[in-house]
């Protein structure tokens, strides 16, 4: 199934677009030239079907987690991204942008990362198509993810603080923005969601599909029919795009994502970027972002880092606006208490990120009532997590021990 | 190019009265609000004194993608102090109000989009600006800024880049007014100690599109360099090395930089520049 949108410039009604320096603009159409014509290239689809196989072990399972369910007060369907290579859906959108950099003929590969979870996929599809790898990671975030820089590390990647601006997400793709514009010649840059300027928000979405497509065609054989509802949850919105995006013309399915609501979407201090409903242009494209007055970009805040980022993929600002998808945010401490009900229910501890698709599923199944059923994208597991979890549930003692 | 003396604008006005004495004009940049707004007013208005042609006063942002890490700095430094954008309006005005040479704004796009389109024309106008320099808005997406600017009779300057094909050089330079805005190299802004080979054939790629004047940008930042990037462009546009002379000296710094800029391009080409 072929998405109509977006249009030839990238535009999904209002949103999108290209608003990055010319530079970039005539490299950005041999990319979209490249990954179009990979596409319709069965040679290219069938080695990235056969590595999303063989090695990242999907299609991912659709689990229909009965435990949860009697607590949720809705048949809830966990979609089992958490049990990919590297533990994400991600592993889906590093595969199909690092084969296509060598079909463009690169040698060199750059990406952005807030807590390392992309970067350490970056380094792994690297690794694995031996392509060398550069990761643009704040210097506040390579202190808090100290782990994550290490297996970057040891995968052959090289690390480079970003220690300008708020040295975080933003500026991490700030500062791979201008490496791109000096070294686009040899160089791809992996971008790790379905932001930026075009075709990055579709680029990503079709590479990360599967989840959406793999959990239609699971949902019509357990059930006989599609589900109620499909919820995921949002930051810059690749889990979400590549569950929804086989669903959007299933009108009968209610599609929700579920933003970072940090403190508290009243405190000012969150992620919830389409909640607030400001529009404008950051990081290539045209979207919702969390802005001043005068436009400057506002620092984001939310316990999961995943979800920690002042802007939003484009097409879901058009689902937004459009009315196809609801929005809603979540607070970290929902979040967290959704994490320890998985965990508790199921045995399955989730990713901070995944966790707010489970605590708004708590909310979406008091308003469609016990008949429904929900399919939900459990995006990532939770190991990277355990610190900031042990700390939330006072799990580690002064000295560190658990 | 239907009605030239009309696509000159402000900034080619003044260009071709610099080339018109047979040598390119120098373009300064400084961020308003840097060091503070005073301190950035009295800084820009060193420039003059020192020669410059045309005026670039940034518009601090907190994304500057195209910007290398001088620049950033000051950007940071001045939206830390608290700078507004109607503080850099009233940069704009003040400059606009000691000196007889255009003012132009660089800005990224978002604070301007922000700010209201239409509404930050007729505000740049009404302080005496002379249009805008947008290096991350190309002009597929401009369409809302080019009719506020022609309305309110201001230049718009895109960029030409190394990378640009001819057809996108057409495109761009048919939507210029004022003057075209050539990236030197693929970077981003800052000094560089090496000449770019890739600046002089984008200039005639660009002069074969268009009879506005070409102004080339992105890594001169002395006298000797200024006199060779004169020897092809009709413009020279000197940014970082602004930032760097004050960090250093001051606005007597900055002055010191800008006779020292006016005289490289002055010296004789070898060759008349073609238009």
């Amino acid at each position: 199934m072929t998405a109509v949108l977006p249009d030839q410039l990238g535009h999904f009604g209002r949103f999108g677009g290209r608003f990055l320096p010319e530079a970039l603009i005539a490299p950005l159409d041999e990319l979209t030239t490249a990954w179009q014509q990979a596409m319709a290239d069965k040679t290219f689809t069938d080695e990235f079907e056969r590595m999303l196989r063989e090695y990242a072990g999907t299609p991912s399972l659709l689990y229909d987690a009965t435990r949860l369910s009697d607590i949720v007060g809705a048949r809830v369907l966990l979609k089992r991204e958490d049990l990919n290579h590297t533990g994400a859906h991600k592993i889906r959108n590093v595969l199909g942008q690092a084969l296509l950099t060598k079909r463009m003929g690169k040698t060199r590969v750059i990406a952005e990362t807030g807590a390392g979870q992309h970067g350490v996929a970056t380094a792994t599809a690297c690794a694995y198509l031996d392509l060398e790898c550069v990761v643009y990671m704040g210097e506040v975030d390579t202190e808090r993810q100290a782990l994550n820089v290490a297996r970057m590390k040891l995968l052959g990647a090289e690390v480079i603080p970003v220690k300008t601006g708020s040295r975080t997400l933003k500026d991490a793709i700030n500062e791979a923005l201008r490496d791109w514009v000096a070294s686009v010649d040899n160089t791809h840059y992996l971008l790790g969601t379905a932001a930026g300027g075009h075709p990055f928000p579709a680029m990503v979405r079709d590479f990360v599909r599967g989840i959406g497509d793999e959990a239609r065609a699971q949902s019509l054989e357990l059930l006989g029919r599609l589900p109620d509802a499909a919820v995921a949850c949002v930051g810059g919105g690749s889990n979400a795009i590549g569950l929804f995006a086989a669903f959007v013309p299933d009108t009968e399915v209610k599609l929700y994502g579920i933003e970072a609501g940090g403190d508290g979407y009243e405190t000012g201090r969150h992620a919830a970027t389409i909640t607030a409903g400001q529009v404008g242009v950051l990081h290539g494209a045209r979207s919702y972002l969390l802005q001043d007055e005068d436009g400057q970009t506002i620092e984001s805040h939310s316990i999961s880092a995943g979800l920690d980022y002042p802007g939003v993929g484009p097409e879901h600002a058009w689902l937004a606006e459009t009315g196809r998808a609801t929005y809603r945010p979540v607070t970290d401490a929902a979040a967290m208490e959704s994490l320890r009900l998985l965990a508790r229910t199921e045995g399955i501890i989730p990713a901070i990120e995944s966790a707010h698709a489970i605590a708004g599923t708590l909310e979406i199944a008091k308003e469609l009532g016990p008949e429904a059923t929900i399919l939900v994208c459990l995006s990532g597991r939770g190991d990277k997590d355990m610190d900031t979890a042990g700390e939330w549930f006072g799990l580690i003692d002064g000295t560190g021990k658990a | 190019m239907s009605d030239v003396s009309t696509e000159l604008g402000n900034a080619g006005t003044a260009i071709r009265k610099a080339n018109d004495e047979g040598r390119a004009a120098l373009v300064g940049y400084l961020p308003a609000g840097y060091p503070t707004v005073d301190g950035g007013v009295d800084a820009i208005k060193a420039m003059v004194d020192g020669g410059v042609d045309v005026l670039e006063i940034g518009l601090p942002y907190s994304d500057p993608v195209m910007d290398g890490v001088t620049i950033q700095r000051a950007a940071e430094i001045a939206l830390a102090g608290g700078l507004r954008i109607r503080d850099v309006l009233g940069t704009v005005e003040k400059v606009a109000a000691y000196a007889d040479l255009p003012v132009l704004v660089m800005t990224y796009w978002n604070p301007i989009e922000r700010y209201g389109v239409d509404r930050f024309a007729v505000d740049l106008a009404a302080a005496g600006g002379a249009g805008l320099i947008t290096p991350d808005l190309i002009p597929d997406e401009g369409a809302e800024w080019i009719a506020a600017a022609d309305k309110n009779e201001l230049d718009k300057v895109f960029l030409v880049s190394p990378s640009s094909t001819d057809a996108r050089i057409g495109l761009t330079t048919a939507s210029c007014r004022g003057f075209v805005y050539a990236t030197a190299v693929m970077g981003v802004t800052g000094a560089r100690d090496q000449a770019s080979d890739l600046a002089a054939p984008l200039v005639a790629r660009t002069k074969a599109a268009t009879g506005l004047p070409v102004g080339v940008g992105l890594g001169v930042s002395n006298a000797d360099q200024a006199a060779d990037v004169a020897a092809y462009a009709d413009a020279v546009i000197v940014g970082s090395a602004f930032v760097k002379a004050l960090n250093a000296g001051g606005p007597a710094g900055v002055r010191s930089l800008t006779e020292s800029l006016a005289e490289g391009v002055r010296r004789e080409r070898s060759t008349p520049v073609a238009r």
